[in-house]
């Protein structure tokens, strides 16, 4: 069962914040981010990958993505 | 379409489109535009305000198309890559006084963060307070985001809501058409112009038109955010939207070094002053409420060009706080700050430190 981290509907950078404080907290695993803008998925996946996670799956549902995150 | 969209969320597609910004600034200043002023959201908000009549600063009435083209750009950009998404609903109040307070701010210093990069670029030396200002602003703003500062989560819109902010452009710019300048005259029709002065000083109206089309097009595509820039490095340590601020820069010194428009000094230069304390102060009152509200004025045009009805608000924030600044003598002028200009930069700094610190929300 991974995380799931709702960021639909917050604007910059709240979707980051809250993505990057929960990869600390986690350090390895599987966590699923939900995000509603194309700036969002890009800004997510790009500070997920400094910390090191993969973007893995990337679902597109109705207007809005949900980007799965791994680290081993 | 998917290779574009990749390259434009690459270092090297932020930095290419920084520097198209950067170079055609420089060119709008050869072209007509003002002194270091060849693109500058704050002052072309302000003139956009006077030229509609919501101040009647005589010097400072343009309807400046680049602030049309930025939103109809972006929008066009937003609709081929499918990245239209009509959005309202995130404090809205919260950010038309955000906007407001970051227009006064931006006209104590004299300029939007693009300016202060563009008058640096043209060797104005006032513009390394301003832009210290602007980091410190920014930085005051990344401790409430770390502290919770939160305006809440907006809504998906009906796609007519996300029209409104282009629609109301596009009737900007029939008015443009429709009331052309009349030679030595302040009025034509319903629209008002600068007989001299900054708001007498602009490029020709189609050109100014494409390159604000083209500069949206390209910065809706990139997310091209000078208040972003400072605020991932601080937060993040990330340099992505830094390398585009710096591109945008560089592009603009070489330029104005081509065309002779670099003239290094401190007094003198164009619709600038030399007040220090207020050129940094003004900036951190305009850097804190760009954080705040989660753009720089760039940034919230081209967000509201692809249908997010929250920075639409502050845009219109924007365009009163002009109003106000120049009808209460709030704005700076090359003489030095204006009668309460530093009255409104200290209520500036209060009011946001009061938004900051009560509005917060854990979202996770």
């Amino acid at each position: 069962m991974s995380d799931i981290i709702d960021a639909r509907g917050l604007s910059c950078p709240q979707p980051v914040l809250i993505t990057l404080e929960k990869l600390k907290t986690l350090n390895q695993g599987q966590v699923v981010v939900l995000v509603d803008t194309d700036t969002s998925r890009e800004n997510v996946l790009r500070a997920a990958a400094t910390l090191g996670w993969q973007a893995g799956d990337i679902q597109v549902e109705g207007s809005e993505y949900r980007l799965t995150l791994k680290k081993e | 379409m998917s290779a574009w969209r990749d390259f434009f969320a690459s270092r090297l597609g932020i930095i290419s489109v920084g520097a198209f910004i950067g170079v055609f600034a420089s060119l709008l200043q050869k072209w007509g535009n003002p002194g270091n002023m060849g693109i500058c959201v704050a002052c072309m908000e302000r003139d956009v305000a006077g030229a509609i009549g919501f101040h009647r600063a005589a010097m400072v009435q343009y309807l400046r198309p680049e602030i049309i083209g930025f939103v109809l750009g972006a929008m066009a950009a937003a609709f081929i890559f499918r990245e239209f998404r009509p959005r309202a609903g995130s404090a809205p109040i919260v950010r038309f006084v955000l906007g407001m307070l970051a227009m006064i701010g931006a006209l104590v210093f004299l300029g939007c963060p693009w300016r202060a990069l563009l008058r640096l670029a043209g060797g104005d030396g006032n513009a390394i307070l301003g832009l210290l200002g602007l980091v410190g602003g920014v930085w005051i703003g990344t401790l409430f985001l770390k502290g919770s500062y939160n305006l809440g989560r907006n809504q998906s819109t009906f796609a007519s809501g996300g029209w409104l902010l282009p629609i109301i452009m596009l009737g900007l710019l029939a008015l443009r058409l429709v009331f052309p300048q009349i030679p030595d005259k302040d009025l034509s029709g319903i629209i008002f112009y600068s007989v001299k002065g900054p708001g007498a000083q602009f490029a020709p109206l189609p050109v100014s038109l494409a390159v604000g089309l083209a500069v949206g097009f390209l910065a809706q595509r990139s997310r091209f955010c000078t208040m972003g820039a400072i605020r991932d490095l601080v937060l993040f340590r990330q340099m992505h939207l830094l390398s585009g601020m710096l591109a945008l820069l560089v592009a603009a010194f070489l330029v104005n070094l081509i065309l002779g428009q670099f003239k290094p000094g401190f007094a003198g230069q164009p619709v600038a002053h030399t007040m220090g304390l207020w050129n940094f102060a003004g900036m951190v009152v305009a850097g804190l409420a760009f954080t705040l509200a989660g753009g720089c004025p760039g940034r919230q045009l081209f967000l509201a060009g692809e249908g997010d009805g929250d920075a639409a608000v502050f845009v219109l924030g924007m365009l009163v706080g002009a109003a106000v600044s120049h009808n209460f003598g709030l704005a700076s002028s090359p003489a030095g700050v204006g009668p309460y200009g530093i009255h409104a930069v200290l209520l500036s700094l209060a009011a946001l430190l009061f938004i900051g610190f009560t509005m917060r929300q854990k979202t996770s």
